[in-house]
């Protein structure tokens, strides 16, 4: 018994340390670019500063009033918010094609699916700039709204067709019964029952559109450059403006950290793929 | 309304044929049963019925009309499922009133016929609570509820009365035989229990491999089975089936006798033999007699306590006119 009891008395210790330790790694480089980001550019580069300077809001000012960092983020929320909406409108029916009427190769397509997020991004770029700037949607909020769409359909249809196959089929059959056409069947029943997963779906979708880089940053220059596009615009070599470039990542991961504190529960309800309930 | 007729229907899955081709008509105002062992096709024949799976082949009629490519919902038909179904998002009442939002009816008459509804199934204090605060007895009464509100032609129950307890499977069985004495509406109902069939039935159906082995009311399938399968199936305690020499005796391959024709005696009985477990009802005594000659042991079914311990010597006598005899082929020979 004293064995025991000890053993639980260590783990009570031990395990939430531990868990402040990696929680405190994984948080460190986030509270070094906000800290970063009030001090000037030549007190960045100096280690000793790393708690003691003074604070200056230069950086915030220089940003708005040089880089019209509105307009990036204007661009950030309408291309996130519409990619978002869009991966919901397609992957919604989709997953409860897979879900309720199952074939022979839904689970083909579903791995055929994930197999896309496998394919390095690298290997399709130059086709993509050269195929969008042919077709005169390079740059566009169009194209960026549809890459986005298209980079995070699989896992919102994995997501959702998880959280459907929860839904025990014989009520969307009573639905049936009761006069529902499929359309009423999404809007009556599945949408009402899975809307929790459906929630969480969309919340990982938005965050993952808003922090997508690699093809924001390549397929846009001005019109419908992102948040992102502002960070690259402001890395450079020399490394000399650390702290102007950490403002601008400040101000542009600030709402979606923002959002995500926000919605904790759902968030990780998401991660689990619907496995925690 | 609710002529329900069947043509030549099949059903497969894939390359398995589930339902070789049946042809079966339920008559309007029945109240037929579905009874087989699990796996016989009965629940896959009643969702073809409902429109929840399509026929690979034939026809589906009702009331004179073809509804093989009708949608469910259109077939007007109206169906309670073994886990209820119900909308666990909605209150009892609007779970009541949804197939009637469904058809567009005006709000004061679904009030009425909602109201109505829950009246006659003691449902009234629950109409605002969700399914998941009721018990499964309540929640059976609110699908049940949904089904009626819809004024259907027939009603479809697949095993509904599976999830709950003994004590209130008997209950709810007497519920629905007064809601059909009630209504006159065709009912077909799915069981894998020959009580509930017996109990219940207009006419059974026992399906046995989605074949139907026989169509009949109760009685007839219990005094005039058609096959071995039947008569192994219908009635409880199960018949005694006797094969070997004694069958042949009376010009069969198999006999059958129903432990209550098997008569004891105090002397002279065709056979005797030494009881071995019996099982006292109080109302009945259920025998198990080994009888030499005989394979298994004859189940023999005496009225009021007998009494009788294991090891003791019986002489029992079957009732000459109820010996079901059947032939090799496994049928009926009168």
């Amino acid at each position: 018994m004293a064995i025991v009891a000890q053993h639980t008395k260590f783990s009570k210790i031990a395990w939430p340390v531990l868990a402040w330790v990696v929680a405190l790694i994984f948080f460190f480089p986030i509270a070094y670019m906000v800290l970063t980001s009030f001090k000037t550019d030549a007190d960045a580069v100096k280690p000793e500063f790393l708690f003691s300077f003074t604070p200056t809001l230069e950086n915030y000012a220089n940003m708005t009033d040089n880089y019209d960092y509105w307009r990036f983020a204007r661009n950030s929320v309408i291309t996130s918010v519409f990619a978002t909406i869009f991966t919901l409108v397609v992957a919604i029916p989709c997953s409860y094609a897979m879900a309720f009427n199952p074939s022979r190769g839904t689970k083909d397509i579903l791995m055929w699916m994930l197999s896309t997020k496998m394919l390095p991004a690298a290997a399709v770029l130059y086709p993509m700039i050269f195929m969008t700037k042919a077709a005169g949607l390079y740059d566009t909020h169009f194209l960026i709204v549809m890459v986005l769409s298209l980079i995070n359909l699989p896992i919102a249809i994995w997501m959702l067709f998880t959280y459907f196959k929860d839904i025990p089929k014989d009520i969307i059959e009573a639905g049936q019964m009761d006069g529902l056409n499929t359309w009423g069947e999404v809007r009556e029943i599945l949408i009402p029952l899975a809307w929790g997963g459906i929630a969480s779906t969309a919340l990982l979708v938005f965050i993952f559109c808003w922090n997508e880089a690699y093809w924001t940053v390549r397929l846009t220059t001005t019109e419908a450059a992102t948040l992102s596009k502002l960070i690259e615009g402001n890395r450079a070599p020399e490394g000399l403006f650390f702290g102007r470039l950490s403002a601008v990542s400040t101000a542009a991961v600030g709402p979606i950290v923002v959002l995500g504190w926000f919605c904790q529960k759902q968030l990780v309800q998401g991660l689990t793929f619907g496995a925690v309930k | 309304m609710g002529q329900i007729k069947l043509n030549q229907v099949t059903k497969s899955f894939g390359d398995v044929e589930v339902i070789p081709p049946l042809d079966l008509t339920i008559e309007d105002g029945e109240f037929a049963v579905f009874v087989g062992p699990s796996g016989c096709g009965k629940s896959t024949l009643l969702r073809l019925i409902a429109g929840l799976e399509d026929c690979t082949s034939g026809d589906i009629v009702i009331d004179d009309e073809n509804v093989t490519q009708v949608p469910p919902s259109k077939r007007g038909l109206a169906m309670v499922f073994q886990s209820y179904a119900l909308y666990p998002h909605m209150s009892v009442r609007k779970n009541i009133a949804f197939p009637l939002r469904m058809e567009k009816m005006d709000q004061a008459e679904i009030d009425k016929k909602v109201e109505a509804a829950a009246t006659s199934l003691n449902l009234m204090d629950y109409l605002d609570r969700k399914p998941g605060q009721l018990s499964g007895g309540q929640r059976q009464r609110v699908a049940i509820g949904r089904a009626i509100v819809r004024n259907p032609s027939a009603f479809l129950f697949d095993e509904p009365l599976s999830n709950l307890d003994a004590a209130l499977r008997v209950g709810m069985r007497m519920e629905i035989l007064e809601l059909h004495a009630k209504l006159q509406t065709t009912m077909i109902y799915v069981t894998h229990d020959q009580v509930e069939a017996m109990t219940m039935a207009d006419k059974i159906v026992v399906l046995q491999a989605g074949v139907i082995e026989q169509v009949g009311s109760p009685l007839e399938l219990y005094r005039k089975p058609r096959n071995l399968f039947v008569a192994g199936f219908i009635g409880s305690p199960k018949m005694n089936l006797i094969g070997g020499d004694i069958a042949k005796q009376h010009g069969a391959e198999t006999i059958g006798i129903r432990p209550e024709h098997i008569d004891v005696v105090a002397s002279g009985g065709m056979w005797e033999g030494t009881v071995g477990v019996s099982e006292h009802l109080g109302s009945d005594t259920f025998m198990h007699v080994h009888v030499d000659g005989i394979e298994d042991s004859l189940t023999v079914r005496s009225i009021g306590d007998i009494a009788v311990k294991h090891g003791d010597k019986v002489q029992l006598t079957p009732r000459a006119d109820e010996i079901h005899k059947f032939g090799a082929d496994g049928l009926r020979i009168e």
